[in-house]
């Protein structure tokens, strides 16, 4: 295993050097074979390393792999280390597989682009995955936090791959720094674990555990998942997703489904016992991973950009996992990052052979009836709204039943909220679809003439991923349909094995479980069909003002603005302040008060050198005079005069 | 007559010489005021050497007690004798270039 | 021997310099030197012993003329060392006036520089203090912009005040010192109670803030760096900052432990403020130089917190720091150099889209940006890395409140990128052409360093392990 291991990223490492460097010289199809069978390679390595993984009998694995000694001092050392076990190898399946479909997409996709830039942009994707891949295999917080930054400055350059357009810089850059956010937290509750610890490896940090007080913990987990919530865009740091939406849009599929914001899930995941340990911490997961999966979903009702829709589906989709963390369903939540990996990497791939068909019209306003167009997109898309609305036996359906099951024995209240998140869910993908597949066609003529199906290396992947996006749910069928056959909780259980045993978790009954199987399905059912019957018949014509609600929903209920005039505006006349007035005024005039303090008391004390040399002998008489006195002391003086006279 | 009588006197005469300094504008009778203070101490010091002499002579016939007292009243007066000379003739510089001997007008040196 | 060579090279280079009248002969012949120099630099950190040297000098005074080389000072003559390379490289396309003299004063600096980092007598560190200084007054003041009188003035008698304080200290500690003897050891050994250690300490740290600087006293530096000539900007932000920060730990806190430890919340707080202080400023800043020249005064602020933490994985962080900066922003100024002479301005909002005609500018520019932000896997991230957890250990608010900077410095940072490389084109930067050779070899080996030192930093850490642990030997 041990050689094996460091392939993985090194690929797409590779993959990056080369197309970086060699973006001027190789021809497009080139850059495209190397840049998608660095992936590939990776992910045949992922293979093999999860047969090794799968195959292994308990304790017999050997997870860590030790490269070299990255940091080493007196009080801690980090090695460069890599851990590949159940719940790493499965990300890397997801990451690597996934990856390549993108990849593979990506080649038809960006094919208008000039070389140089086509070479720039696989450059980014294979720099994307290997920082990925860095943060899902190291051994410890300091690798991962490689990986975590990594991400994060590639998500830049990729959402500013367009730099000729500003707007998408900003977006990178808010992308960035929200991240960063994120990040600070993150990197606090590293030092916090070095502090008390003075390690940050995995296994150690876990066998330490106990040693900690109960502040710590939940300290170090609130920290931690601060960092998750810049990464896996929770409320409040999840506005840059949305606009994370101006890079191309396999990027998106890319930073929505098989990399960046499931580093949150992975990260709590996989120090799942620490956040066990902290049920303060927990519940604040819980409760935020709620209101983010309610709120986008609010917001994604009123959405026009296809893009745009998909991205606040994703936050809403991350908060469902956020919850299942929250209630100690780790597999779950696990579970769900996975089958939205693929229905959401559908989804967004679907989008983009929509955008590319319709020549870069992204509202669904202006699109409808495209499946007559385009059948494979179409049924693609279908399957994969039908996956993420949670109709049975799609993927979507088994692991968001299982986070909220989870959340019912935990408390009910959750159960509620969360499936009226998920009716929401199934009336905007429902939509989204009607209004771009079905009804008539609304753009423009030239449009419609050159609507046709995207070229094979991009419907393939949409194929693959829509079979995965049909049948992955059957890696985790509850207990209820099948005794024991939940294949996916019985891989990872070594992972979480430690939290199942400090957790003592009642199981539903099998009735009532149906039962609220049954229920949700059903309404999910009449759902998806109220929202199509109404958008199926939108013309498009009458340009509807909203109002209300609708217009609060529309404007995403304003936070960009709300933050923008409670944090970036006043941080900004702060900072002028700092700079025209305090530096300025303050300590530069400071500095100069002093010289000035100095020219004028020299200007002053000129005054006395008046030239009158009456004046400098009655100085000179009386200097001397004060000389006398306090050389001989008083007493002396009246001496001398009392003799005297 | 007391050593007294000759410290008041040169008490007053060396004051007069500073008021005379201080308030005077023409150089000349400046000049003149500094001539005083410069006699003021010799006097004084010619009184002193007396008393010294005349206490020290009871002990010791021979005695030369107080004699560096009136050495230095020679000295004195060569000095003064230099800077008579030497003041006189910038007080003469000084009218020819500014047709007045008014030390007020002898500010050039200020600021 | 090759402690004092490092030290002679430059020195007796610098005055053969100034005979020279060809521009192109200056300039290859110091350009020479300092490769020669580097040469042995690297020949010295080879050596296991280290190189040292002892003579006699002021020997009516107690001052030995004692040169001695630790890892430390083996990180910094390096950096002395490798910075000049780039420099005299970076600006071989320059033409200077009297290019003879020019080129003269820069080695004199670094013969300046060496010696500082070198000396074991405080006395001679001095000398070697002013050394450095001096030249820097002159080629300021003949080389620099068109505000460079005012500016060079407020700059010199800034550190000039700094200077005379820390002479007034150091007689101060010689006449409390055993043996009257300026030598390093004595000093260390110097008797002083804790008030008196109180004082001294503030003299001394006084004129080092001034030279790191730390905020309060940093307003000469933005003027002073956007005014001198980036090859003398260079040297004082990549080196001779560097001169504060190594001095604090070679004289202050071996010399005043307790006044150090007491002073310390004081000075951390300071300088916490001054990090975010300048990182706000950076923000606001349009001009590319005041831009980095805040930045770098953020970083500087961050190893002076570090110092004054008493922990060894923070010193580690301040010592691998010093190196890493230095290289950084050596890089940083090149690039903002670039972009002044060809473009004629330094403002944000003049720039834009030069990605599209200068892409090998465009990367290069990323790469030291990254390093600016202190990306993992770039150089700066280690150090940082060791500097907060330290800090953290300290205090963890304080920490906490520091590693704000970490989300200002990706704001300055991206939005300097930004308005420079990204974006459309413009008048002004239409005819723009990319980096000519020499830069880009220069630039190219910086990123490299970053990439290197980012991913392997071990030898650097190992290289100044002693220097770490002889801080905290109790005397």
């Amino acid at each position: 295993m041990n050689k094996i291991v460091f392939l993985v990223p090194l690929f797409p490492l590779l993959g990056f050097l080369i197309n970086g460097l060699g973006r001027k010289s190789l021809s497009k199809s080139a850059i495209g074979i190397i840049g998608s069978g660095v992936i590939l390679l990776s992910f045949l390595t992922s293979c093999y390393l999860f047969s090794i993984v799968a195959s292994a009998g308990e304790g017999q694995l050997q997870t860590v792999v030790t490269l070299f000694n990255f940091i080493s001092v007196d009080a801690f050392t980090i090695p460069f280390a890599f851990q590949v076990d159940q719940l790493s190898v499965l990300f890397l399946l997801i990451i690597t597989g996934i990856g390549f479909l993108i990849h593979l997409y990506s080649s038809a996709y960006m094919k208008e682009e000039e070389t140089q830039h086509f070479g720039r942009y696989f450059a980014y994707l294979n720099l994307f995955v290997f920082s990925m891949l860095l943060l899902v295999m190291g051994a410890n917080y300091v690798i991962m936090f490689i990986g975590w930054e990594g991400v994060g400055l590639c998500s830049y350059l990729l959402i500013g791959y367009w730099f000729k357009n500003n707007d998408f810089n900003y977006a990178a850059k808010k992308a960035f720094i929200m991240n960063r956010i994120g990040d600070l937290g993150f990197l606090l509750a590293v030092f916090w674990l070095l502090f008390k610890l003075g390690t940050v490896n995995y296994g150690d940090v876990f066998s330490q555990v106990a040693s900690l007080s109960t502040f710590d913990i939940a300290a170090i987990t609130t920290l931690l998942f601060i960092g998750a919530m810049g990464k896996s865009a929770q409320i409040p740091l999840y506005t840059w997703l949305p606009d994370a939406m101006a890079g191309p849009t396999p990027v998106s599929a890319l930073i929505h489904a098989a990399t960046m914001v499931t580093a949150g899930i992975y990260m709590i995941a996989r120090s799942n016992i620490l956040f066990t340990m902290a049920p303060t911490t927990q519940t604040l997961i819980a409760i935020i991973g709620l209101a983010t999966a309610i709120f986008a979903a609010t917001i994604a009702l009123k959405q026009n950009d296809i893009k745009k829709v998909l991205a606040y589906s994703t936050v809403s989709q991350l908060g469902y996992m956020f919850l299942g963390l929250g209630v100690g369903s780790y597999t779950g939540a696990v579970f769900h990052v996975m089958t939205h990996a693929f229905f959401k990497a559908l989804l967004f791939l679907g989008a983009g052979s929509v955008i590319h068909a319709m020549h870069h019209e992204q509202d669904i306003r202006k699109m409808g009836n495209l499946k007559k167009y385009m059948p494979i997109t179409h049924i693609t898309f279908l399957l994969a709204c039908l996956a993420i609305a949670g109709i049975p036996p799609f993927s979507g359906f088994f692991s968001k039943d299982e986070i909220l099951a989870a959340a019912f024995t935990k408390n009910p209240l959750y159960y509620y909220i969360g499936v009226g998140g998920a009716l929401m869910t199934a009336f905007y993908m429902f939509r989204l679809y009607a209004l771009t597949f079905l009804g008539k066609f609304r753009g423009t003529h030239d449009q419609e003439h050159h609507l046709h199906e995207s070229p094979s290396a991009m419907t393939i992947p949409l194929i693959v991923l829509a079979v995965l996006s049909v049948f992955g749910g059957f890696i985790g069928i509850p207990e209820v349909f099948a005794e024991n056959k939940n294949w996916l909780e019985h891989f990872l259980s070594p992972i979480f094995a430690e939290s199942t045993k400090l957790v003592t978790t009642e199981h539903l009954s099998h009735s009532q479980e149906y039962m609220m199987m049954g229920i949700v399905t059903v309404l999910i059912a009449v759902v998806i069909f109220i929202a199509v019957s109404k958008f199926k018949k939108y013309a498009g014509e009458q340009e509807e003002v909203e109002t209300g609600v609708g217009k609060l929903l529309e404007n995403k209920w304003y936070i960009d603005e709300l933050y923008n005039s409670i944090v970036v505006n006043p941080i900004n006349a702060f900072a002028g302040f700092c700079k025209n007035f305090i530096e300025k005024s303050g300590i530069d005039g400071a500095v100069n008060g002093v010289g000035k303090l100095v020219s004028y008391s020299s200007r002053q004390l000129r005054l006395i050198q008046s030239g009158q040399v009456a004046s400098y002998l009655l100085i000179m008489i009386l200097s001397i005079v004060v000389f006398f006195i306090i050389w001989f002391n008083d007493i002396t003086i009246m001496k001398f005069l009392n003799k005297l006279f | 007559m007391p050593i007294q009588y000759y410290i008041y006197f040169c008490l007053a005469l060396f004051s007069i010489g500073i008021i005379g300094v201080l308030t005077r504008r023409n150089a000349i009778i400046v000049f003149m005021c500094i001539e005083l203070m410069l006699n003021a101490v010799n006097l004084l010091l010619v009184a002193f050497s007396k008393m010294h002499y005349g206490a020290a002579l009871a002990a010791n016939p021979n005695t030369t007690a107080g004699i560096d007292g009136q050495l230095f009243v020679f000295f004195i007066m060569v000095v003064a004798a230099a800077e008579v000379s030497v003041g006189l003739a910038i007080i003469v510089m000084m009218y020819r270039n500014t047709h007045s001997v008014d030390i007020n007008f002898l500010n050039r040196l200020k600021n | 021997m090759i402690a004092l060579l490092l030290i002679l090279t430059p020195l007796v280079a610098g005055f053969c310099s100034f005979a020279m009248k060809q521009g192109s002969t200056a300039k290859n012949f110091s350009l020479l030197v300092s490769i020669v120099t580097l040469a042995i630099a690297l020949l010295a950190i080879g050596s296991p012993a280290g190189g040292s040297f002892d003579t006699a000098w002021l020997t009516d005074l107690g001052s030995r003329f004692t040169l001695k080389m630790d890892g430390m000072g083996k990180m910094l003559c390096l950096l002395t060392a490798v910075s000049y390379p780039l420099i005299f490289a970076a600006v071989y396309k320059s033409d200077y006036k009297n290019p003879g003299s020019f080129f003269g004063l820069m080695l004199l600096t670094q013969a300046g520089l060496m010696g500082v980092f070198l000396a074991a007598d405080a006395l001679l560190f001095y000398f070697f203090w002013e050394l450095a200084l001096i030249p820097v007054y002159f080629l300021c003041s003949l080389w620099g912009g068109e505000k460079r009188i005012a500016v060079t003035f407020k700059f010199f008698v800034y550190t000039f005040i700094g200077s005379l304080l820390m002479l007034v200290g150091i007689l101060y500690v010689y006449f409390h010192t055993a043996d009257h003897s300026f030598a390093m050891q004595s000093f260390y050994k110097a008797q002083l109670s804790d008030h008196q250690q109180s004082y001294m300490f503030w003299l001394f740290f006084v004129a080092f803030a001034i030279k790191m600087p730390i905020f309060p006293l940093h307003t000469w530096q933005p003027d002073a760096y956007e005014q001198a000539p980036t090859a003398t900007t260079m040297v004082l932000s990549g080196v001779m900052v560097k001169m504060g920060v190594f001095a604090v730990f070679r004289w202050l806190l071996p010399i005043f432990p307790n006044a150090a430890s007491s002073n310390s919340m004081i000075i951390i707080i300071l300088s916490v403020t001054g990090m975010l202080y300048a990182s706000l400023i950076a923000i606001k800043q349009d001009d590319i130089k005041r831009m980095i020249a805040y930045s770098s005064i953020a970083h500087i602020g961050l190893m002076c917190a570090a110092m004054f933490t008493n922990n060894k994985a923070a010193f580690d962080g301040v010592m691998i720091q010093m190196f890493n900066h230095g290289v950084n922003v050596i890089g940083l100024w090149i690039i903002a150099d670039l972009i002044e002479k060809q473009l004629g301005t330094r403002k944000l909002s003049d720039l834009g889209g030069l990605a599209q005609k200068a892409p090998a500018l465009a990367i290069l520019l990323v790469i030291m940006a990254l390093a600016n932000v202190a990306l993992p896997l770039t150089n700066a991230f280690i150090g940082e890395f060791l500097m907060f957890s330290g800090l953290f250990q300290y205090n963890m608010f304080i920490a906490a409140i520091a590693g704000i900077s970490i989300i200002l410095a990706a704001v300055y940072t991206l939005n300097m990128v930004q308005k420079v490389i990204y974006g459309n084109l413009n008048a002004v930067t239409e005819n723009a052409t990319d980096i000519s050779f020499n830069v880009k070899l220069v630039l190219v080996i910086i990123a490299l360093v970053i990439i290197v030192f980012g991913v392997f930093p071990q030898p650097m850490i190992d290289l100044t392990k002693t220097s770490v642990e002889a801080l905290f030997v109790k005397k």
